[in-house]
């Protein structure tokens, strides 16, 4: 079938149906093969972890400091990223392993895992991109789409964005508390103070581990330990910030408004997560050390299919995209992490007018279908 | 994050070590040295299989940290995992308990059609790891053991009464009086069979008894009073199918508290997908469902508490443990539930009685 750009009337349905196929695909097919690579990953994520602060504890040998916080920094963001959060998404769940199981575990993050489900896997991953909804973008602190009013509170938004990347997760755990909902009565002041104290209580264990705990162990390696330490936890905080803001705001993403919502069918949702995110390309080793979220595109189409899968369905997705005349958004991750800078530079300035719906074809997709 | 089995003096080692490990507990590390060193999840590695029948085959299983002793007859349920998912099945331990070298062993019988059984019986190679739980059941015998017993078994009914007979050894001039009488198809699908010929020819004070049921049909409780005419004096211990225990049970004449029995079948679920009713464990409420209405809108109109999140099936917010029945996925309409599976119940809809941990 010829790919033609826009068909009319778009048929949403269609392409939710064959979406559908290649999730229970995939479904059918899980087994051994799966199992075995998220053992060897979490094998391999606490040996590396292991090892690195086995060698921090031989940091006055500079390349032992180096090689130590290097493999540190490694397991931090494959514990955050590939294992982590795709867990916390229920990837695993199938495998009926309560040692791998979204109900039971917990992460080196500073998010407590159901808090973190529930701001993530509930409201960001529902309502994507949606504003005034999905709080991952509707950030009352940002301005990375024109529809949001311009305040000059966003004329220092690139330079929080940059303090924001190096504290990503103190950033996401309070800014998961929606405190801000508080004086409008909209968020119980109880709860949150609940919440706060257990993320409280997770940042003291971390910190205490890190930056206290290990050290003192290392003895006289004391200050070379916390060090490699603080760099790798802030190396992870980076990596994160940047892989995560490359799967939404990049040149090409798109954002919608909330009578989008509206009798919103099964295939127009899909559509909707599609539009609303962007892939970055690379390696093998790449992809994992994002968590698969390079194929951002995939995982909200199916949060819940294991991240191993994404990257052998990306073509068929793509393909179908093609088929059904909607833009797959993807490239290089220096192009969408500048792209993304471009745009938290460009929104700090007032203006532009929102160019929507003209910008491209989503508005008339749910006004076809 | 509880303190496992360690020795006291441990303890407050334990709990240091878990500031080094958090969020993992530090048997997350010591398990990727070897598992059974690990006491929150209790393991067990499979030494050797030895084939009993042309269907059956022993187990010998090195369980780890956390084992307790089991009194002979008791079950414990097996965690298996077959293709990347985990599978639970209970089996009766076949070994005495104590055993020197500290094994315990399991016996299973390939059930036709039976996923856990089969693989267990025909796929499982030593080195393979198990998890376990503890071991259960009150099918055990009194102590001091009643001083005359028969044993009536079929099939692998034989499991947990080759622990028990283990224990009881025969031989002593004033060991219990045991008659034993079991069923199988054949002599070659007797399992324990050479094991059992040789104690009955060692122990005059054990008869056994082996109905072929091939050539000579299926044990009748007639037959029993037959083949042991004090059996109604006796204290009778009885595994089987489940047509050979109510057979049993009604024709019994003895004391109430002479008759025990063990069934190992499980009640067959009702139709799939035809809703059914729903008990929610812990708060105590129970609600009719239908076959179309999901578990969690079921809870909710019944004022259960229900986790909840996205109400389609993709952000794991409503799951919830199953402990028993079936349900179905309204997505693919397939029926599944083992018990102690996690569901989502979102998209789940009862398939017969369901009970749920909430």
């Amino acid at each position: 079938m010829p790919a033609t750009s826009r068909p009319v009337p778009f048929d949403a349905e269609g392409f939710g149906r064959e979406l559908d196929k290649i999730r229970d695909e995939v479904l059918a097919s899980l087994g051994e093969r799966d199992a075995a690579y998220i053992r060897r990953l979490i094998a391999v994520q606490r040996k590396l972890e292991l090892g690195g602060r086995a060698l921090l504890f031989a940091s006055w040998l500079p390349p032992a400091w180096a090689a130590g916080t290097t493999a540190l920094a490694v397991a931090k963001i494959l514990e955050n990223m590939e294992i982590g959060h795709n867990v916390l998404h229920g990837q695993w769940d199938w495998m009926r392993d309560p040692k791998i199981h979204s109900t039971t575990w917990e992460w080196d993050f500073a998010s407590p895992a159901d808090q973190w489900k529930h701001s993530h896997n509930f409201v960001h991953h529902t309502w994507t991109n949606v504003l005034g909804k999905d709080r991952d973008i509707g950030y009352s602190a940002m301005r990375i789409s024109p529809e949001q009013r311009w305040h000059p509170i966003y004329l220092a938004q690139p330079f929080y964005n940059a303090l924001l990347a190096l504290f990503f997760e103190y950033g996401i755990a309070i800014y998961d508390l929606e405190l801000e909902r508080i004086p409008s009565g909209k968020k119980d002041l109880k709860e949150a103070l609940t919440q706060l104290r257990a993320v409280a209580g997770k940042i003291r264990r971390q910190v205490v581990k890190d930056y206290v705990a290990f050290p003192l162990l290392a003895g006289p390696a004391f200050l070379p330990v916390l060090l490699g330490n603080l760099t790798a936890n802030l190396a992870r905080n980076v990596w994160g910030h940047t892989i995560i803001f490359c799967g939404h705001f990049p040149e090409g993403a798109e954002v919608f408004t909330e009578d989008r919502l509206e009798n919103e069918t099964r295939g127009e949702w899909y559509v909707r997560q599609l539009l609303g995110s962007c892939n970055i390309d690379g390696g093998r080793l790449f992809h994992i050390m994002s968590g698969n979220l390079s194929h951002q595109i995939e995982h909200h189409l199916f949060p819940d299919l294991p991240s191993n899968r994404y990257g052998e369905i990306a073509p068929r997705v793509r393909a179908l995209c093609e088929r059904f005349g909607l833009p797959y958004t993807s490239g290089s991750l220096a192009r969408q992490a500048g792209s993304v800078w471009k745009r938290v530079l460009r929104l700090a300035l007032p203006g532009p007018s929102p160019q929507r719906p003209a910008a491209g074809p989503p508005a008339s997709f749910k006004a076809a279908a | 994050m509880r303190a496992s089995a360690s020795p006291a003096f441990l303890r407050p080692l334990a709990t240091a070590a878990q500031w080094l490990t958090t969020p993992l507990l530090p048997e997350d590390y010591f398990g990727l040295i070897n598992p059974l060193w690990g006491a929150e999840e209790l393991c067990g590695r499979v030494e050797t299989v030895h084939a009993e029948t042309a269907d059956a085959a022993t187990l010998v299983i090195r369980p780890g940290r956390g084992w307790v002793t089991h009194r002979p007859g008791q079950w414990v349920r097996i965690g298996v995992d077959i293709d990347g998912r985990r599978h639970w099945r209970t089996f009766s331990l076949s070994s005495a308990p104590d055993r020197p070298d500290g094994r315990v062993t399991v016996t299973v019988k390939a059930a036709h059609g039976g996923l856990v059984s089969n693989y267990l019986v025909r796929s499982t190679a030593p080195g393979t790891l198990l998890r376990l739980a503890r071991p259960e059941g009150a099918f055990v015998l009194p102590e001091p053991p009643p001083p005359r017993l028969l044993f009536v078994t079929a099939g692998s009914g034989i499991t947990p009464v080759m622990a028990m007979l283990d224990g009881l050894r025969p031989d002593d001039a004033d060991g219990p009086d045991v008659v034993l009488v079991h069923s199988a198809p054949t002599s070659a699908d007797v399992i324990f069979g050479g094991r059992l010929r040789s104690l009955a020819a060692r122990w005059p004070r054990l008869r056994l008894h082996e109905r072929h049921t091939q050539p000579e049909g299926r044990l009748r409780p007639a037959d029993l009073a037959r083949l042991c005419p004090d059996w109604t004096e006796r204290s009778v211990w009885a595994c089987g199918p489940p047509a050979m225990l109510d057979d049993i049970a009604a024709y019994w004449t003895g004391p109430a508290d002479g008759l025990h029995v063990e069934r190992f079948s499980l009640v067959p679920s009702a139709a799939a997908g035809s809703g059914g009713r729903v008990r929610f464990t812990r708060s105590g409420r129970e609600a009719e469902a239908g076959g179309g209405t999901p578990l969690l809108a079921v809870g909710e109109s019944a004022g259960v508490l229900m986790p909840s999140g996205c109400r389609m099936g993709i952000c794991y917010g409503c799951v919830a443990r199953l402990r028993s029945g079936q349900v179905r996925d309204v997505r693919t309409g397939q029926v599944h539930g083992d018990a102690g599976e996690m569901i989502q119940t979102c998209v789940s809809v009862a398939a017969g009685p369901v009970e749920i941990e909430l």
